[in-house]
């Protein structure tokens, strides 16, 4: 029997304001517990919230993004329920009004896009955490009222793999805004999936499970990917998919069970009376539509026109907003992009890569790159130099030319120079040159490599060839 | 010179500006007062004598210095014990905030001590303000001033008792459904509440968001507005107070009710109002009218809708603005627990008295999944019939004169076993708060038991000169306000 998934995704994304939600406290989290709190985000008796009008702003320029029609008129409701680190007793988020309504996302290639349908966009405030010791819980509210951004997607989604590349996308887009950190790991980005699978042809939703704690890309592929097998082994095997909540043990590669929807709060949600409504202007959501920037699909297919590189680099290069601007800095100081690519995709990511860092944070500069590009060019180095150049303008932040200077690794160029070496190497392997003499000429790839080790590797290899090529024809 | 406490804010104002008397004279008369009377009444919580008598003697050494007064330094003040004070206890009357000392002031509180108020103590109330009789606090009885064996009415039973029995110049309370002008008008004294939005919330804490608001409570009108010039304005804190420009409410006291046009609900004046408040209405109305106010008969239809409006919608709100008392941060925390569903159980069931817990249910209930419709989205749509109302009648007239309350202070333990009938005691003065018009309380006559009697003024948003004006006109043409409890 065949059977068609059936994937919708719940994203929660804490918003990069400087200040909380509805109060000055700092966003930042590197605190000591509870440092980062007044009266207002710890719920005191008589506090009372005030909107960061920066929340509602991010709000819409991610809704913008996302195709989703803005709310004019916004209305933050109360949702009631119990939990220790909820200090009001209730959570404040938008419940009828939310938003953004009824956007998309596509993904998957040029001549093979899905659209994924959003269902709406709302703000609300994050909860404080628990920590469980053996001798009692503690909370800590540093996080209260850390501005949250939940995003509802359609059950547009069918693969586990598709699942993934909606949200890559959607991490793309808030990375690219800078309006969240979209860490998965740290909790700045949280993903829950609606799963169900049905059989393939039919109309009608199977029942859902819903999955939770999914904390990095790859264990959401492979949860949704157990998940889904789990629920046709279940229906194969003759038994039924119950509406539970599932946690994805990392350790095992297994969902548990959590805990059944009958168990569902009632959350008497109702119009928060401390807030009044926040109106958006058509002027304000124009005023915010001029400050996004271009996202990576329109950046990836200009890459693709204008610097004339192949798609798969375009699509590495616009990986993140920073990067690409690298990339269209270096681009703008040495003409062949394609080199440029070249040398940011191999030498510069891997070093960043090992290093566990990031492009904002690289000590080689664009001017760097390129001024080294252009001594390539010129012929003042080779690119095997080229490559030990890089290593130590990554290390040392020194410029290109400084290196080749002060390390002595300028191209000989000078044909009596290289004449001459060419003549104490033919000296000293007078065999090598007499079998060349005798027809083998194949022997004068060993003879340029001494030469070349002879210079340690700075003679221009080309002069080399030729002039040697010229002196064992000589005599 | 000894009877301090027989001076009014603006009187004592000008006799120290003179410097015929000091605030620390001032302040040790009062505390003299609390001690003497307070044990009878029962109107403070706390008492900040210590902290009182610094104060005055700090505004005295200003007026030595020859610094600027304010018409507020050095005039002792009583506050409802439901306003955060930075490091004094605001208990709200209930076991579960029994320890609570915030430590930040509410917007009123940092505007008074702006003008150097002195702050006496923390007066008793209704628990979280839910009552109308301060029979629901969790401490201690309050009595009426005028009568021992009656209620002072509440919930800031508390304010207003010590405004009648001198035991302060003057206080804060704050209106939920009545809670400031049902106790004003039980003790024979001056009770305001604002437009909402006019005074910051902040730091109130919160019964019902919607509705609540901090207002003054004095012995005459002119105390009044001049609280209200002080506590009244634009607050970053409160995202419902308005920005607005706002006038001198003591400007136009003086400028008569003549061509007023006053409105005489007909809901408000039913069988069911005490005779003796009936006559007392009807003597008002002449009084009025030979100062050269106009009377006429208006409808506000949906009157008698305005109960059970209220207690939908109140109930609603303090049952989430109530969650928050869960023994995880401050106050009570029960004893008896072995994990957070069981702290958070028992905290509760034994912090909150009897009333709070049926409000909180009646709340929980209407905002329930298949309930919500029927009574909260219900209830919304008749609080904007009746603000309807009320515009309507605005463009009739200028304000609505009706009385405070239906009979004169009740007895003791009288309603406490019925709370249907102890609701029932806001029924005249509920329509504002849903509305969100100001009002105001004002004396007007005793019944044969010397109880006093209240009238109300009430206007359309921010018409709060209007109603003032009115009520000074009408306290200058009498002596109600005058006679005090001996």
């Amino acid at each position: 029997m065949q059977y068609e998934p059936v994937i919708g995704l719940e994203i929660h994304a804490q918003l990069k304001t400087n200040t909380k939600i509805f109060c000055n406290c700092s966003t930042s989290f590197d605190q000591q517990p509870n440092l980062s709190t007044c009266p207002v985000c710890l719920g005191l008796p008589g506090a009372l919230p005030v909107l960061n009008k920066k929340v509602i702003e991010y709000g819409i320029k991610t809704a913008l993004c996302l195709n989703c029609k803005i709310a004019d008129k916004n209305i933050f409701a109360r949702k009631n329920y119990f939990y220790p680190d909820l200090p009001k007793g209730y959570q404040i988020s938008q419940f009828e009004l939310p938003l953004g309504l009824g956007g998309f996302i596509n993904i998957g290639e040029k001549d093979n896009q899905k659209r994924i349908g959003i269902t709406r966009l709302h703000l609300e405030e994050d909860a404080g955490k628990l920590l469980h010791r053996a001798d009692g819980s503690l909370v800590d509210f540093n996080r209260t009222g850390i501005p949250l951004m939940e995003i509802v997607s359609e059950p547009d989604l069918r693969t586990a793999k598709d699942a993934k590349e909606f949200v890559v996308k959607l991490r793309d887009i808030l990375l690219y805004n800078g309006v969240c950190d979209c860490n998965m790991e740290q909790g700045s980005l949280r993903c829950d999936a609606n799963i169900s699978v049905r059989k393939a042809g039919a109309k009608e939703f199977g029942v859902k499970t819903e999955v939770k704690n999914m904390n990095s890309f790859r264990f959401m592929q492979k949860a949704l990917e157990y998940e889904i097998e789990r629920q046709i082994d279940e229906l194969e095997s003759g038994g039924r998919i119950i509406q539970e909540t599932r946690l994805w043990d990392e350790a095992k590669g297994v969902t548990v069970s959590m805990r059944s929807k009958e168990e569902a709060h009632d959350y008497r949600y109702f119009p928060e009376p401390d807030l009044v409504p926040v109106m958006v202007s058509v002027q304000w959501v124009e005023d915010i539509r001029k400050t996004i920037p271009e996202l990576p699909d329109e950046k990836k297919e200009r890459f693709v026109s204008q610097y004339n590189i192949p798609e798969y680099d375009a699509k590495v290069l616009t990986t993140s907003r920073d990067l690409a601007d690298y990339f269209e800095d270096c681009a703008k100081l040495y003409s062949d992009a394609k080199i440029v690519s070249n040398w940011i995709m191999g030498e510069l990511l891997r070093e960043i890569k090992n290093d566990n860092t990031d492009i904002k944070d690289c000590s080689i500069t664009p001017k760097m790159l390129t001024d080294m590009l252009g001594l390539i060019k010129k012929g003042v180095i080779s690119g095997k130099i080229a490559k030990q150049v890089f290593e130590d303008m990554y290390k040392t932040g020194d410029a290109p030319q400084d290196i080749i200077e002060k390390k002595g690794l300028k191209q000989i160029m000078d044909p009596n120079a290289i004449r001459s070496i060419i003549k104490e190497i033919m000296a000293g392997n007078p065999k090598q040159v007499r079998l060349y003499r005798q027809g083998k000429t194949k022997i004068i790839g060993y003879l340029v490599g001494q030469v070349m080790k002879h210079t340690k590797g700075k003679a221009n290899p080309q002069l080399v060839n030729k002039l040697l090529a010229e002196e064992l024809k000589r005599d | 010179m000894s009877k301090f406490y027989e001076y009014s804010i603006c009187e004592l104002n000008s006799l120290l500006l003179k410097k015929e008397i000091k605030a620390v004279e001032i302040t040790e008369s009062y505390l003299k007062r609390i001690e003497k009377l307070d044990g009878k009444i029962g109107s403070y919580l706390t008492i900040t004598a210590e902290e009182a008598l610094k104060q005055a003697a700090i505004v005295d050494k200003k007026i030595v210095n020859g610094e600027k007064i304010s018409v507020l330094a050095g005039i002792p003040l009583a506050i409802k014990d439901n306003m955060c004070i930075k490091g004094i206890k605001t208990t709200c009357a209930s076991k579960i905030l029994h320890n609570f000392i915030p430590p930040y002031d509410a917007t009123v509180v940092k505007k008074l001590d702006n003008e150097d108020y002195v702050l006496l103590g923390k007066t008793n109330l209704d628990e979280f303000a839910m009552g109308a009789s301060t029979e629901n606090s969790g401490f201690k009885i309050t009595h009426n001033p005028w009568d021992l064996s009656c209620v002072p009415g509440g919930s800031s039973g508390g304010s207003a008792a010590v405004v009648a029995a001198r035991e302060a110049v003057a206080a804060l309370g704050s209106d939920t459904g009545g809670s400031i002008r049902q106790p004003a008008a039980c003790c024979g004294v001056v009770g305001l509440k604002p437009t909402y939005g006019l005074v910051s919330r902040f730091g109130l804490v919160a019964f019902a968001s919607s509705l609540d608001q901090i207002g003054p409570i004095t012995r005459d009108v002119r105390d009044a507005a001049v609280l209200l010039n002080i506590i009244s304005g634009h607050d970053e804190c409160d995202s419902t107070s308005i920005n607005k420009e706002l006038p001198d409410y003591t400007a136009g006291l003086g400028d008569g009710v003549k061509g007023l046009k006053i409105g005489l609900p007909k809901e408000y004046f039913s069988d069911w109002v005490d005779a003796e408040v009936a006559v007392c209405m009807d003597s008002a109305r002449k009084i009025l009218e030979n100062l050269g106010a106009e009377f006429i008969d208006i409808s506000l239809p949906h009157t008698e809708y305005g109960v059970a409006t209220y207690y939908i919608i109140a109930t609603a709100e303090a049952s989430a603005n109530l969650a928050r008392y869960d023994g995880v941060k401050y106050g009570y925390r029960s004893p008896d627990y072995n994990n957070f569903l069981q702290m958070q159980k028992n905290t509760r069931e034994e912090g909150f008295g009897a009333e709070v817990k049926r409000r909180i249910m009646l709340g929980t209930y209407v905002l329930s999944s298949g309930y919500y419709d029927a009574y909260y989205l219900k209830a919304q749509k008749v609080r904007s019939l009746i603000k309807n109302d009320f515009d309507q009648a605005f463009s009739d007239c200028d304000l609505i004169m009706t009385p405070t309350i239906a009979e004169p202070a009740f007895k003791l333990g009288e309603k406490t076993s019925d709370p249907l009938k102890m609701y029932l005691s806001d029924i005249f003065t509920i329509s504002a708060n849903l509305a969100g018009i100001p009002a105001i309380s004002i004396p007007a006559g005793f019944a044969k038991e010397g109880l006093p009697i209240g009238l109300q003024f009430l206007g359309g948003a921010f018409s709060e000169d209007m109603i003032l004006k009115a009520a000074y006109a009408f306290e200058q043409a009498t002596d109600y306000h005058l006679k005090w409890p001996k």
